[in-house]
């Protein structure tokens, strides 16, 4: 709980910084599986293997030296260690898709490890961690993390279909009990993950969810009411993944109380549940930091 | 990253003050500097231009603000920014402890806003002049753009270079959705400018064939990335050819050190690298390697023997 003016009741603090710089490299591919409706990537980069913490994630640019697709795409490090790193890519536009594309032995020019992990759970507590589609990937090395540190670890994984479910496998075999839910009923219980994460909530001392914006809105929501800290790692687009192109803002309550425009890429991906305003995204509202300078001012 | 010693001399100098590289970074697009720390040496960065700074600090727009097109990008940021407070107390401390040099851009609604801007960074450490951003697209009043017109162009620029630190050159930032950019350029050069930051984005518009509805949350956004490049080009020769006397801080969709020779070629004495440190955040050092290396393979003893070369 802090303490700070005009944060009171705040459940969590925001992420720390990662402990170590990004780097950027020409990495090669060395590994590609499809998994389910994804492929998994796995690259030789090892400062990036030695360097990267749970949560964190990398940006791969595009197409080459003279590739018209300019923007880098961030995508979440499922796994980490032994001078590798891997990633799950969701082939959805042109640059995801070449990605999907890539061989074994294609060079890719990735910087990384990029923005905060996830932080460390409170002392005994158990973690129940929640995976929404790929974003279940994101949570393999936490919930390894986790465990290694004594944690008990739940995990809840849901997907709109089988064929959308991610990391089910490896989670099974980190963590105590894992959940799958799907929407269409395809596989695991029919539903959202709310279903599951309703019932594991009671016994959870922290929640970490990783998946699309509604549904880390429900779990934070969720944990929030039931007074347990969480942590949600967003995914926003964003043009560089470094911090400088300030397009990946989100409105965030700072430690102060007050409300600014963070960056999902340096200040995030991972946010304390209760400090994403979720309903104010894409919005700007008179008391975000700034707003006023907008014109934009109290009723 | 490696450095290639070549034997061209790439010093150069914006106004009257010299840096040991003509390649800059853009505004808006490297922040404040700090994020680029891992991946370039600042100090050896001919200047960091800073994002527009303001009187207040500012939101900016709500997302979204970013979408990609061919060979570039829309962005609708909104001058998001810390204010003049917050750029003196945390982000000028820190470049001048690095020994780099910033290169202020300024933003305001009126006149006599970069004008007290211009007089708080007076004598500021670290601080080698300002780029007054007379042309962002961003800005409630996009019908008023002070570049768009060479009356209220002039206003602010007189009233910064009389404002501000005399060390200081005062470059006005020239906006390309203009019928004549020569004649703007002539109207800020006669009231004082040092020189002249051309160009800045280009107003456009990207619809999600999906949504049926503009995809920024700024409906409209400025256009920036190697798609503006000729543009950029062209503009930077036009107004070298009719203002020779008058330097030229050259940007628009450069990537890599070929790009940058055109700039130099065409006119410019110095470049901007922006939208490309999104694709490569090693950009800037790697576009200053890579035009030393071009200036050399065509026999310039010096950057500044190639400025304007193309017109010869």
């Amino acid at each position: 709980m802090t303490d700070h003016d005009g944060d009171v009741g705040r459940l969590t603090s925001p992420a720390p910084r990662a402990a170590h710089p990004p780097v950027q490299r020409t990495v090669e591919v060395i590994g590609r599986r499809p998994v389910n409706a994804y492929v998994e990537l796995t690259l030789a980069a090892s400062d990036m293997a030695e360097r990267a913490e749970p949560g964190q994630f990398v940006a791969f640019a595009i197409g080459g030296d003279t590739s018209a697709l300019l923007l880098r795409r961030s995508i979440a490090i499922s796994a980490a260690g032994d001078g590798v790193v891997s990633v799950v890519v969701s082939a959805a536009g042109p640059g995801s898709t070449w990605l999907t594309q890539r061989r074994v032995g294609d060079a890719v020019d990735v910087v990384g490890p990029l923005g905060r992990p996830f932080p460390a759970a409170p002392a005994g507590a158990r973690a129940l961690l929640v995976g929404g589609g790929y974003g279940a990937a994101a949570l393999v090395g936490l919930a390894a993390r986790l465990t290694a540190q004594g944690h008990g670890v739940d995990v809840v994984a849901g997907a709109a279909s089988a064929d959308r479910l991610c990391s089910v496998a490896e989670l099974q075999g980190i963590a105590d009990r894992v959940e799958v839910t799907t929407d269409d009923g395809s596989a695991g219980r029919p539903g959202r993950v709310t279903v599951a994460v309703d019932e594991l909530l009671a016994g959870a001392g922290v929640v970490y969810a990783c998946g699309p914006m509604p549904m880390l809105r429900t779990v934070a929501d969720a944990a929030s009411a039931r007074g347990i800290p969480s942590y949600v790692a967003v995914e926003e687009s964003m043009a560089c993944g470094i911090g400088v192109c300030m397009t990946c803002v989100l409105p965030v309550v700072g430690e102060d109380g007050r409300t600014r425009f963070s960056r999902s890429c340096t200040e995030g991906p991972v946010f304390g549940g209760d400090r994403v305003r979720f309903a104010d995204v894409g919005a700007l509202t008179w008391d975000v930091v700034g707003a006023d300078a907008m014109g934009v001012v109290q009723p | 990253m490696s450095t290639v010693e070549t034997a061209v001399d790439m010093r150069t100098s914006l106004g009257a003050v010299e840096i040991p590289s003509p390649v800059l970074t853009a505004s808006g697009c490297s922040a404040f500097g700090q994020e680029l720390e891992p991946f370039v040496d600042l100090a050896a960065v001919g200047a960091l231009v800073t994002k527009s700074v303001q009187l207040r600090p500012r939101s900016g727009r709500p997302t979204p603000r970013m979408a990609e097109t061919p060979s570039g990008m829309l962005n609708s940021i909104g001058l998001q920014g810390p204010g003049i407070d917050g750029l003196l107390a945390d982000e000028l401390p820190w470049l001048a402890e690095r020994g780099a040099r910033a290169f202020v851009s300024i933003a305001g609604t009126r006149v006599e806003d970069f004008a007290e801007l211009a007089v708080r960074l007076r004598g500021v450490p670290g601080v080698l002049g300002l780029e007054v951003n007379i042309s962002c697209p961003n800005v409630e009043s996009r019908g008023e753009v002070f570049a768009c017109d060479p009356v209220a162009a002039s206003d602010v620029i007189a009233a910064v270079r009389e404002a501000a630190d005399p060390a200081h050159p005062v470059y006005a930032k020239l906006s390309p959705d203009v019928t004549d950019i020569v004649g703007v350029a002539r109207a800020v050069a006669e009231s004082g400018a040092d020189g002249l930051s051309m160009i800045n984005t280009l107003l456009g518009l990207v619809i999600d064939p999906d949504t049926m509805r503009p995809v920024l949350g700024g409906i409209t956004g400025g256009l920036s990335g190697p798609a503006i490049r000729p543009v950029a080009l062209r503009c930077v020769w036009q107004v070298h050819q009719a203002l020779p006397g008058v330097p030229i801080l050259g940007m628009g969709g450069i990537r890599s050190g070929l790009d940058a020779l055109q700039f130099v070629l065409a006119g410019a004495s110095a470049v901007s690298v922006g939208t490309a440190v999104f694709n490569d955040p090693s950009a800037v050092a790697r576009v200053h390697e890579e035009l030393a290396v071009a200036l050399a393979e065509r026999g310039f003893a010096s950057l500044t023997e190639a400025v304007g070369y193309a017109h010869r």
